[in-house]
């Protein structure tokens, strides 16, 4: 906003080159790099849901057969779940949180490139089991038997195991570092009450990651054990019971799903009301709906698993736990509609993105009550009903709002404008390829067809719903074309923004476009749930813009001075140890001590570096 | 009086998906909007309640939603509306109401699974076995074993015993109703009845290796009559050839490695790991449902399985096509 300020200490470290992105611990560029990385691995993802939409596109097809094309549905549903959604929105967290905060950046600046280079360093490594003896093929959920010995017997699996722990490691550190964050790096004023519903449910979905994986982690490493040491956790003719892994894996897995939704809830949580240009309608509900989703989303796993046998009394009681989420799910959309409820609604891309939000969410939601309902679920649970229902949910609900995070933070970490008339393309190619690929789904796992099949019988109804579902799948992959052509343009030839292009609410339109280093030269002193509007407007019933207003400092500008932590080497050599630690544990033991040699040099490297040194001037505590 | 309507509405949303067929009218549909058995009707009404609720709740929530953006679409970036930030009377109602309607649902719930989760008492044990990947039904009372196609009395209630020697399946029929998962260390009980006569398609819903989707099942539901002759039929013993070509081919059948796998009883074929063939060639398909049940086809089969169902275990066992039309004809003979 206001020219630099003698006083304020420039960053010590270039910001351009490679290496400058290897070592950055700033939150910003490390936002950008878990966007990039996921953003490529959507890619990829979507490449194997267009191999699996073309081998169904007709009943008998031969185009992706039997194991291999296991392998490539196993890889779209780890690849869309732990390296597009999870990392899209981690990356959306550490760009924007802290700026919403008014902190400088996050907590733990070095702990946060250590969880962008697990993630990033186990896509590779998961993806390279392509190419290393076959790919994981047991689905994403990987039941045992089926990932077990003898049935999974080659290195796809331990791959599986040992990627999904290099992301646990990621979310881990993620959790760790926005927890702490959000509760001690707010501005002066920004209380609890006060946070912007993104921080709430990103608040949410860090207290959800660090209860869930540990989960994931012990089920995977017993898996491990049984596959490669002969230990029988899984294995009945052992002593062991298969059903083990599926309590332990949907108990990080449902609340997963809450992962994957709540913080897409907080982007169009921000989006509504700057477009609308009106607070949120029921703030305290909104918020406190996200904790209510976030506490149940514990206690529903078993719906995964009502056609294992378990006592009728006990999924009645899943079933109940699983409809009572539709309660604080409904409240939100209520919440939602009633914001645009007398707006003066201005409908730009980022709102047509959050409004598609919730057109295809509610389906979504809807079709979810179908499968806690236990006698239906028994019918339609394994079927393409389900598939059509998790798409609705994480397609039409997470990606959708995720496209409209971009649309509407481009500008903020670019400087530029997205070209608004390709993003009402790219918008009606997905809402309406999401409404011709997804629908025809549920029908016909009415109609009897089970999910995860290869191939399907001519001559049993389903040839019309698979081709449709097939060209609404292509319809996507245009519109994902039509965002790359938007997304690089608008990066180098785009209308410039300015720091506020959508008049915005939160601290993040404070600052410059991008910002700077540090984030905001004075830390602004928050009063309202809009510190931004505040500043612009005044707060009556009818506000007046006011001109000329200047963010209410917390220090005086004299007394400035900001600590920047130093770039490190060491987050990506820890991170590259781990990775060929993880190599060691599929392929040969003697790795491993390889691996282990690296990380220990890392840790050594990391604890030894001195961060206050000789960024921070004397005296300044940090 | 509930149910009749109930019917009435439920042929129309089946007759909506008909309509939806573009290709053509199928009557072998295996919807869990047709259903023949009392579980499955029960099934396909409670689904039929949830999906005018859910219909009725999802016009409402997109009619207001959309009527929103159009109605409140500004012209003038600048105006600024009234700031309205909550209302405590909404966010009651629009708390109770969902609620309301979720404890409707879960009623029903509780209702229908009370009605239709324990089998009656009289009911027919049938002992069922998944193999990657095709099925193994054992008559328990009548003392009969066979793959893939379950033969059952109309009218009349069987209890299905879930195990399985491998991975986990998951036994499927829709037209029966809900499906149940077979888990190794675990007897899983689905319990079905077959109001009408007919055939049924179902197949593997739990993902359980290459081949999941070519691991199918048919239920033929017949008179007690017929079902009856079924099983006598099924009790006998194979017939011994006379005809040298029938000799030759199972003689050739006696002397490859099929007997390590197939039994055919009344010979040394004794195997325990694929279908018993006793009577092969009384079942109207082969290779899990896969294939109409032909000698061409059979041909193909036995030439090259893993060709046609990726990850069998029957391997390609390089016989000579005299020698495999031999077998062929052998096993075609076995009624």
């Amino acid at each position: 906003m206001a020219t630099h300020t003698a006083s304020l200490s420039q960053p010590q470290y270039s910001t351009g080159g490679l290496s400058a992105w290897l070592t950055t611990v700033d939150h910003k560029m490390i936002g950008i790099l878990y966007l990039l990385g996921a953003g490529f691995f959507l890619l990829v993802g979507g490449l194997e849901a267009l191999l699996i939409r073309t081998q169904l596109i007709r009943p008998e097809n031969t185009f992706l057969v039997g194991e291999t094309y296991n392998q490539v549905l196993t890889m779209h549903g780890t690849t869309m779940v732990f390296l597009v959604i999870m990392p899209m929105l981690a990356g959306m967290g550490n760009y924007i949180v802290p700026l919403m905060l008014g902190a400088r950046d996050m907590a733990f600046p070095r702990l946060n490139a250590f969880g962008v280079w697990m993630f990033l360093l186990g896509g590779i490594f998961l993806n390279l089991s392509f190419i290393l003896g076959g790919a994981p093929a047991a689905g994403w959920f990987s039941y045992t038997p089926l990932s077990n010995t003898p049935f999974s017997p080659g290195t796809g699996i331990d791959f599986w195991i040992f990627g999904i722990n290099m992301f646990g490691i990621s979310s881990i550190s993620a959790s760790v570092n926005f927890v702490v964050t959000i509760l001690n790096m707010r501005a002066p004023g920004l209380t609890l009450n006060r946070l912007p519903i993104f921080v709430w449910t990103t608040l949410t979905t860090a207290f959800l990651l660090l209860f869930a994986l540990p989960s994931i982690a012990i089920a995977t490493i017993l898996l491990y054990l049984d596959r490669n040491l002969g230990m029988n956790f899984y294995r009945a003719s052992g002593g062991g019971d298969p059903l083990i892994w599926q309590h332990l894996f949907w108990f990080f897995g449902h609340p997963e799903v809450y992962v994957m939704i709540l913080p897409a809830m907080g982007i169009v949580s921000e989006i509504l009301p700057v477009f609308s240009r009106k607070p949120l309608f029921g703030y305290t509900a909104v918020a406190y709906s996200s904790v209510a989703i976030g506490f149940l989303g514990f206690t529903v796993w078993a719906h995964h698993m009502f056609a294992v046998g378990l006592p009728p009394l006990i999924n009645a009681a899943f079933a109940f736990s699983s409809m009572l989420i539709a309660i604080p799910t409904a409240i939100k959309i209520f919440n939602w509609t009633a914001t645009l409820w007398g707006g003066n609604i201005q409908l730009r891309p980022p709102l047509l993105y959050a409004v598609g939000f919730i057109a295809l969410f509610i389906i979504g939601g809807l079709t979810g009550i179908y499968l806690a309902v236990v006698p239906i679920d028994y019918q339609i649970t394994d079927t393409y009903f389900v598939v059509g229902h998790l798409h609705y949910v994480l397609f039409g609900g997470s990606l959708i709002a995720i496209f409209g995070g971009i649309h509407y933070w481009f500008p903020k970490m670019t400087g530029r404008m997205m070209d608004e008339r390709l993003g009402h393309w790219q918008f009606w190619l997905l809402f309406l390829g999401a409404l011709l690929a997804f629908i025809p789904m549920l029908i016909v796992g009415v109609e009897g067809m089970p999910r995860r099949v290869y191939t399907y019988g001519a001559g049993l109804g389903w040839d019309i719903y698979n081709l449709l579902s097939t060209l609404g799948a292509y319809m996507i992959a245009v519109s994902v074309l039509v965002f790359l052509y938007n997304f690089f343009f608008s990066l180098f030839r785009g209308k410039p923004a300015g720091d506020d292009p959508w008049d915005g609410h939160t601290l993040e339109w404070a600052t410059t476009s991008p910002p700077a280093v540090y984030n905001f030269e004075v830390v602004p002193v928050v009063k309202s749930r809009r510190p931004v509007w505040d500043m612009k407007y005044s707060s009556d019933h009818h506000p007046r813009r006011l001109d000329g207003v200047q963010p209410e400092a917390a220090h005086n500008l004299q007394d400035v001075h900001i600590h920047l932590p130093p770039p490190s080497w060491w987050p990506l050599v820890l991170s590259v140890g781990i990775m060929i630690m993880a190599f060691g544990f599929v392929f040969n033991w003697i790795i491993i001590l390889v691996g282990l040699v690296v990380f220990l040099w890392g840790v050594s490297g990391w604890i030894q570096q001195d961060v206050n040194a000789p960024q921070a001037p004397a005296g300044h505590g940090g | 009086m509930l149910s009749k309507k109930l019917r009435y509405l439920r042929y129309g949303l089946g007759m909506i998906f008909a309509s939806l067929l573009l290709a053509g009218c199928s009557s072998e549909r295996p919807s869990i909007l047709l259903p023949v058995s009392p579980k499955a009707n029960a099934e396909a009404n409670l689904f039929l309640i949830i999906f005018w609720i859910s219909v009725a709740v999802f016009v409402i929530v997109e009619a207001a939603l959309f009527y929103s953006v159009i109605r409140f679409r500004g012209k003038n970036a600048e105006d600024v509306p009234p700031q309205i930030h909550g209302s405590v009377p909404l966010e009651i109602a629009w708390t109770t109401a969902p609620a309301l309607v979720l404890v409707v649902v879960f009623v029903l719930t509780w209702q229908t699974l009370q009605a239709t989760a324990a089998p009656p008492l009289d009911s027919m044990p049938v002992l069922v076995t998944g193999n990657q990947f095709w099925w193994k039904f054992d008559y328990l009372d009548q003392q009969v074993s066979t793959a893939n196609e379950l033969h059952l009395p109309v009218g009349r209630p069987v209890r299905l015993l879930l195990e399985t020697k491998d991975v986990i399946h998951s036994f499927w029929v829709p037209q029966l109703g809900g499906k149940m998962d077979l888990i190794a260390g675990h007897q899983n009980v689905l319990w079905l009845q077959a109001d009408k006569a007919g055939e049924y398609h179902g197949q593997c819903a739990e993902l359980c290796g290459a081949s999941h989707a070519n691991m199918r099942t048919k239920v033929i539901a017949e008179s007690q009559v017929n079902f009856d002759a079924w099983i006598q039929s099924q009790k006998t013993p194979s017939t011994t050839p006379t005809n040298p070509a029938l000799v030759k081919g199972r003689d050739l059948f006696l002397g490859n490695a099929c007997i390590g796998c197939h039994m055919i009883r009344g010979t040394t074929a004794a195997g325990a790991v694929g279908p018993d063939l006793t009577h092969v060639a009384s079942r109207s398909t082969i290779a899990a449902g896969l294939l109409e049940n032909t000698s061409a086809n059979m041909a193909r089969w036995i030439d090259n399985p893993p060709a046609i169902k990726p990850g069998v275990l029957m391997p390609k066992l390089n016989l000579s096509q005299d020698d495999i039309t031999s077998i062929v004809a052998y096993l075609q003979s076995l009624k």
